[in-house]
């Protein structure tokens, strides 16, 4: 059986995903990622009914904390990355609205 | 200096016995890394200065180190974890000018106890990969045949403790990262339990997979390092608060009666004989000191690892979706008053991402979608249940499940980056351990007949890191490879 994946949908996760692909990489994706999920395909095969998901190892050993505000970074620390740091510790960014 | 054996306890022994000073280790190594720099390109940056300057600091305060674990000890970190106002890039273009503003609880806590931070060590980009080829920084070497690779994605790390670069490193570890790598090159490798270690600072992968653990020469010498870096953290909600065991806890190694669990129906599937001959080489030794073997079945193992190549990239699609060229890192040369948002988001990201960290954003934004979601990354996350119920039937009768590191020794640089799929394929031992959250290592097991090293793996019940330890460390002195080492006559 083989993926249904097509350029059109390689294109459209690249949309979601903030990538702008080469046609080269769209071609490549599209060839790898078919491949990736025909393999993923025989989890198909496993029964699952009523088998809950684990979205991560649980544990009760991890208490959780009072909600009390702690020092943290300062803005001159947080900013000091900043591609393009703005005035008044703000970050500039290209115009979002016309 | 002698070179060979150069442990921590070793080091830690001579510098507390006056024969040596922490500032003499510290050249020693930082001359090993510069002159096998050409051949490995273990490490993505070196910090002479710093680290001179804090090994000779630990020699004028001997009264205030001396008691620590790590004095003196050169370590490696590797470069997913943060080092603050220092070089930390995730070996990605997107980071290449990057400068943390704090220090991960990893680092913090190898500092406490007296370690010399020497650099920051090669990886797969932002530890995506099997191979170590995926870096910005070009790939690393196989210290054992510098035409192969060292593994992934902690190569650096695994390569530097190999070539005696270095007695130590931390590394992460999200399907195998810390233990292939460990099995290719020939050295310890310990993933710890999920919780154990916190990884506030660590450059976020897979969140419900990533943990950090030690490379190094020998298992005490693992224990050592772990128990430094175990521990709660307020910073890390998923860390635990559980007592931290004492790395002496695993002496004297007594395994008689010690039930081991092995997978025989998973390893119908090796094709490898030499692997599999130093996989029952190893049982026997083991069996010799009182071990008992216990038949275990796993039956959905062999679903590991398409549950891991969806869960894993979903989450990396997730936590990378940070990468935006707005708060820090790259942000693609572009006029600011002309493009638009969404194109500085692209373009940067184009620039800066290398192409398997693509491929697995594609991947995991394609099964986290809308009408993909239930059939792909749901699915596998109730497999994942069941991966963890087999896991958690075995070990209601025993102590511990052994099996190779690798169905293959190292493979060779370019063999496989081309089929991405015939990469993952190669995890198929180490992945269910993050799946699951459960502890595993890699310990050295042999060589193949063309001097490649192999790798026995554990995995135990949760938060039960001694008994591995234990174990492997029983086996070592049985048949101690670590003494073996590569480079012995430097280029």
């Amino acid at each position: 059986m083989s993926s249904s994946l097509t350029k059109a949908d390689v294109q459209r996760i690249a949309q979601l995903a903030h990538l702008e692909l080469t046609e080269s990489e769209q071609e490549l994706f599209l060839q790898q990622l078919s491949q990736i999920l025909d393999y993923a395909r025989r989890l198909q095969d496993v029964e699952t009914t009523d088998v809950p998901p684990t979205w991560h190892p649980e544990s009760d050993l991890r208490p959780l904390r009072q909600d009390i505000p702690k020092p943290s970074l300062s803005p001159e620390d947080a900013l000091s990355n900043a591609p393009a740091p703005g005035p008044r510790n703000l970050f500039r960014v290209p115009k979002v609205i016309g | 200096m002698k070179d060979w054996d150069w442990t921590i306890a070793r080091l830690r022994a001579a510098i507390v016995a006056k024969e040596v000073k922490a500032a003499d280790i510290c050249d020693h190594f930082l001359k090993r890394i510069s002159t096998l720099a050409p051949e490995l390109n273990a490490f993505t940056a070196v910090f002479e200065e710093t680290a001179r300057a804090r090994a000779e600091e630990i020699d004028r305060q001997p009264d205030t180190w001396r008691d620590q674990p790590l004095l003196g000890v050169p370590v490696a970190v590797k470069d997913v974890i943060c080092t603050r106002g220092t070089h930390t890039t995730g070996a990605s273009r997107i980071l290449s000018r990057f400068r943390p503003p704090y220090d991960a609880t990893v680092v913090k806590r190898l500092q406490d106890a007296g370690a010399v931070i020497v650099g920051k060590t090669n990886c797969d980009e932002f530890a995506m990969g099997s191979s170590t080829e995926h870096s910005a920084y070009g790939p690393t070497h196989n210290p054992w045949s510098v035409a192969h690779t060292p593994g992934g994605s902690s190569g650096g790390s695994a390569a530097a403790v190999s070539a005696r670069l270095c007695p130590a490193s931390v590394a992460s570890d999200t399907g195998g990262s810390i233990r292939q790598p460990a099995a290719f090159c020939g050295v310890v490798g310990l993933k710890p339990t999920y919780g154990r270690v916190s990884r506030y600072g660590l450059l976020a992968f897979a969140s419900s997979l990533d943990q950090i653990g030690p490379m190094t020469l020998t298992v005490a010498d693992a224990a050592t390092v772990f128990q430094v870096i175990a521990g709660n953290d307020p910073f890390d909600a998923t860390s635990v608060s559980l007592e931290v065991p004492d790395a002496q806890s695993i002496f004297p190694g007594e395994i008689a009666g010690l039930r081991i669990g092995v997978p025989r129906p998973v390893l119908e599937g090796l094709n490898n004989d030499e692997v599999r001959q130093a996989f029952d080489t190893a049982l026997e030794i083991l069996v010799e000191r009182g071990a008992i073997l216990v038949d275990v079945q796993l039956p959905h193992i062999e679903y590991a690892v398409p549950v891991y190549y969806l869960v894993a990239p979903a989450e990396a699609s997730s936590n990378l979706a940070r990468y935006d060229g707005v708060r820090y890192g790259l942000r693609a040369a572009s006029n600011h008053d002309q493009a638009d948002l969404q194109t500085m988001y692209k373009r940067t990201r184009d620039e800066g991402f290398g192409p398997e960290v693509k491929r697995r954003i594609m991947l995991g934004t394609y099964a986290l979608s809308a009408g993909y979601y239930d059939a792909y990354y749901l699915k596998a996350q109730r497999i994942r249940s069941l991966i963890k119920k087999d896991y958690e039937y075995a070990f209601e009768t025993v102590e511990a499940i052994a099996m190779p590191t690798t169905p293959e020794p190292a493979f060779r640089i370019g063999e496989h980056i081309d089929d991405p799929l015939a990469m993952y394929l190669g995890d198929i031992f180490t992945v269910s351990a993050n799946l699951t959250g459960l502890p595993a290592l890699s310990v050295p097991a042999g060589f193949t007949s063309t001097r490649l090293p192999l790798g026995l793996q554990l995995m135990g019940r949760p938060f039960d890191e001694v008994t591995l330890l234990k174990i492997a460390e029983v086996y070592e002195r049985e048949s101690p490879w670590w003494r073996e080492q590569p480079f012995k006559q430097m280029p």
